[in-house]
């Protein structure tokens, strides 16, 4: 049980794969505008995560080496378009403002590299909870930006008016703003490792 | 003649692939260390966009539609594309062996360059015709390469900067990302 926990939690913060190992960028700049677009692609995200590396742990010893990267592929692809469909079925609206990035699931970074890092190589089990760490270590991080994002940029959380229209800052809706925000959100949690290194540092 | 134009502007500068669509970061951030390594992956990148426009194009149009088959878009494409980038290696390992050593080491990893499926799906969804699609392929990775190139000129600088201790590493890289971006929106009136 132990062993499950560290898996699940070291995709949360340790091993984060957007603050730390810096993969699968693309969307979560792009859609984080608003806070149900931040918490809808993490979801779809944590999904296809989990679903590909459970079906590819099962079959871990089945598919053979050299053939391995195209047969990833067209599971990840399979579980992708699922969701692609799912959600113009059930959230048009969030379909659409989520536009071309629900199909580059296919193409993000963190599912090819967890799949062949760490589904193909291990248990089912353990590949459930490092699916759901990461996955989640990624939703976390999408919400938070957009939060900070559509707080400030439109004034609102979740569409409720927080803050008067006349005084929001349309920077952080606009392309810039992501990258500063992200830029923030980097930084901060390097110097939170550097503290927490310096205190073990001196604990010695 | 005027509305490739258009197309290929509105790739390049105002709707640029990085800088304001966020496409293709991974890229832009890991390869951008140095301007030779950004003209060789935008180079590679160039290439296999419009082959894979070509190809994907025609294969939506006269297989996927007439046969009612849309829902395997996603699939076709990213087959498409991860050969597609396989064929290429091999054949300019074979018959190219200077290109191919200049180039290769950034085919491998082209495949899960989101760009590249990017524009074959906005070639469809925006209803391009085969012309207008291979013209925004190419305005797309020209900016793609535009802004590695501009990444990788400000980066030589960072080098030799004083930067805030708290900014170091990455942070910088996106805090420039985010100046750069904000250049990239005074294009915004450069077409009606």
């Amino acid at each position: 049980m132990k062993k499950y926990i560290a898996l699940f939690t070291n995709g949360l913060l340790k091993e984060n794969p957007l603050l730390t190992l810096m993969i699968g960028l693309c969307s979560s700049l792009a859609v984080t505008t608003a806070v149900s677009n931040g918490i809808g692609m993490g979801l779809a995200m944590t999904f296809v995560l989990l679903m590909s590396e459970i079906l590819i742990s099962l079959f871990r010893k089945i598919i053979p080496d050299s053939i391995r990267i195209p047969v990833f592929i067209i599971i990840i692809a399979t579980f992708t378009t699922i969701v692609d469909l799912m959600m113009k079925a059930y959230t048009p609206e969030l379909s659409r403002s989520m536009g071309v990035f629900i199909p580059l699931i296919v193409v993000n970074c963190i599912i090819m590299g967890r799949v062949e890092a760490f589904a193909s190589k291990n248990r089912v089990g353990e590949a459930v909870a490092d699916a759901l760490g990461m996955g989640l270590g990624y939703t976390w991080v999408l919400v938070g930006i957009s939060i900070v994002r559509e707080l400030l940029g439109a004034g609102t959380l979740l569409n409720i008016r927080i803050i008067p229209e006349a005084y929001t800052i349309g920077f952080f809706a606009k392309a810039p703003g992501g990258f500063f925000v992200f830029a923030l959100f980097i930084s901060i949690n390097l110097a939170v490792n550097r503290m927490t290194a310096a205190g073990k540092g001196g604990a010695k | 003649m005027s509305d490739l134009a258009e197309i290929f502007i509105k790739a390049l500068l105002i709707d640029n692939v990085v800088l304001m669509r966020f496409l293709a970061l991974c890229p832009f951030i890991g390869m951008s260390t140095d301007i030779k390594k950004s003209v060789g992956m935008g180079g590679a990148v160039t290439f296999v966009t419009v082959l894979a426009t070509a190809v994907t194009w025609p294969l939506f149009k006269f297989v996927l539609v007439p046969f009612h088959l849309e829902f395997l878009q996603i699939l076709t494409f990213i087959l498409v594309i991860a050969s597609l980038v396989q064929l290429v290696e091999f054949y300019l390992k074979k018959s190219a062996p200077a290109l191919y050593s200049s180039m290769g080491v950034y085919l491998a990893l082209i495949t899960t360059n989101c760009a590249i499926l990017a524009v074959t799906f906005d070639s469809i969804s925006n209803d391009y015709t085969f012309i207008q699609s291979l013209v925004y392929a190419v305005g797309v990775a020209v900016g793609f390469m535009l802004s590695m190139l501009l990444l990788a000129g400000i980066r030589e600088r960072i080098k030799i900067a004083k930067i805030p201790a708290f900014l170091k590493g990455t942070p910088i890289l996106f805090m420039s990302a985010a100046l750069l971006s904000m250049a990239f929106g005074g294009f915004a009136g450069l077409i009606k």
